[in-house]
């Protein structure tokens, strides 16, 4: 039988993904003669779009597409891709659900420009020069830029995903488990997310139900900066409003292991449409009176850290303040 | 847009707010015919993801109706139900979207006349503040298709 195709491109990501993938060490000494990898780029191997631009349609066997789609060359190369994968798999939250950077979609694109170029304290541009997709340098070199698309997206609102990985990046027992199951063709139903089914509070040993306690009601809302949690218990009843109860727990719970919160990297268990509406549902529930809601800080933000652009309402769609130079 | 006609989704719960949307017929009192409801087993039943998705699938308001505190069939989930509904307006308020849009009240079910009065209310809120900016992807305006 010959060797698996393999291509891995990191679009509107920063490369974690990757790292992932790396982090498998030893195993990845054993994976790598089973692959025959034909396009990693722009981190590992030497190769340009135009060499996968140029292969046949379909004669990839799987293709791993990392991060969200921002600029019109992402949008590009995610069609590139889709057409020359047999099986294109959204790998990490970033091309799943939108990533950490979705959150940019509660701004618009103007001041998000304006902020980064103009206003930001380390930003030295007396002339209050913008990105433009075009220049000439030395009166004679035309360069182009990408263009900044206005809203973040999802790889799968851009072409057909048959496969989803959460995680942020995804944890290496995962990738493991991910290549694994792809090697041996035990690959779920099209359009299903690569997980245990498992969620992240199903697998921490901070659960009061698996230590035998019952679940205590929150009485207050804590941010991470606000004290420190105990030893062993549970986050989200001390008040740190972990999102574990609906996130996929193929982590092995890694965050609350060393007392950080979940907040939602990888993505939602099975059943669930929309992360942060989900997650509202859930966190909301257990507060043991109304006021508590008004203390939650920033929530849309909070909840859909990761899964802005995936969720039903996408992004922000009114209301929106003019950027100020920060004194 | 001169024939728009919001469009308005009701999640009423079984033993109270669709017992009243019930009298009200009994009663007479009439409501408008822009509200669609959807019976739920108990507000509890209620998930911000219903009001995303009426949101996005255009409708222009979309009202939650459940049972006084205490008259709860089974027993709190009107007082998950606010909770889960004060968040969810936070956020919602963060997207953008107008607080008049998603509003919640309990409506008992011998309170046929208020259920009328609070969706003639509801409609009139949506008709002051015009359609959906999620609706046709944020265009605004639903036709009014439910009228056919």
């Amino acid at each position: 039988m010959s060797k698996p195709k393999v291509a891995f491109l990191l679009s509107g990501g920063c490369g974690g993904c990757d790292m992932s993938i790396v982090d498998l060490s030893d195993a990845l000494v054993d994976v790598i003669p089973q692959l025959d990898i034909v396009f990693w780029a722009p981190t590992v191997a030497d190769v340009k779009y135009k060499d996968l631009e140029e292969m046949p349609d379909k004669s990839i066997d799987v293709g791993l597409h990392s991060g969200c789609i921002r600029l019109d060359e992402n949008e590009h190369t995610a069609k590139v891709m889709r057409a020359k994968c047999k099986v294109l798999i959204a790998y990490g939250v970033c091309a799943s659900l939108g990533g950490i950077q979705g959150m940019g979609n509660m701004h618009l694109k103007e001041s998000l420009l304006e902020y980064a170029y103009k206003y930001s304290p380390s930003t030295d541009n007396p002339d209050g020069i913008l990105p433009q997709t075009k220049c000439l340098v030395d009166g004679k070199y035309e360069l182009e830029l990408p263009e900044f698309m206005p809203h973040i997206r999802t790889l799968d609102q851009v072409v057909d995903v048959d496969y989803y990985l959460g995680g942020c990046p995804p944890h290496y027992t995962h990738v493991a488990a991910a290549v694994t199951a792809i090697l041996t063709g035990k690959l779920p139903a099209p359009g299903a997310w690569i997980t245990n089914g498992k969620a992240v509070c199903d697998v921490c040993k901070r659960n009061p139900t698996a230590n035998g306690r019952e679940r205590k009601l929150i009485s207050s809302v804590k941010r991470t900066i606000d004290g420190s949690p105990t030893a062993d218990g549970c986050l989200l009843e001390e008040g740190y409003l972990c999102l574990g109860p609906i996130t996929q727990g193929d982590c092995g719970s890694s965050c609350p292991k060393v007392n950080i919160p979940c907040r939602g990297c990888g993505g939602p268990i099975p059943g669930v449409k929309d992360y942060g509406m989900r997650a509202i549902s859930a966190v909301a529930a257990l507060f043991d009176k109304d006021e508590l809601v008004d203390q939650v800080p920033s929530p849309t933000k909070l909840f859909n850290r990761y899964s802005l652009p995936g969720s039903i309402l996408g992004r922000k769609i009114g209301g929106f303040r003019t950027c100020k130079k920060l004194k | 847009m001169s024939n728009w006609e919001p469009r308005i989704i009701l999640i009423a719960c079984n033993w109270c707010t669709y017992q009243g949307a019930d009298l009200a017929g009994s009663l007479r009192y009439s409501y408008p015919s822009t509200v669609n409801i959807v019976r739920v087993p108990c507000s509890g039943r209620f998930e911000p993801e219903f009001v995303a998705t009426a949101l996005k699938e255009g409708a222009d308001g979309v009202f939650i109706g459940g049972c006084h505190f205490g008259d709860c069939h089974y027993k709190e989930g009107n007082y998950k139900a606010i909770k889960r509904f004060g968040l969810l307006r936070k956020v919602l308020d963060e997207l953008g979207v107008e607080k008049q849009r998603v509003q919640l009240e309990w409506i008992a079910g011998s309170e046929g006349k208020r259920f009328s009065e609070a969706m003639n209310e509801f409609d009139a809120a949506i008709r002051a503040i015009g359609p959906s900016p999620y609706s046709d992807n944020g265009k605004g305006g639903a036709t009014c298709q439910n009228q056919k």
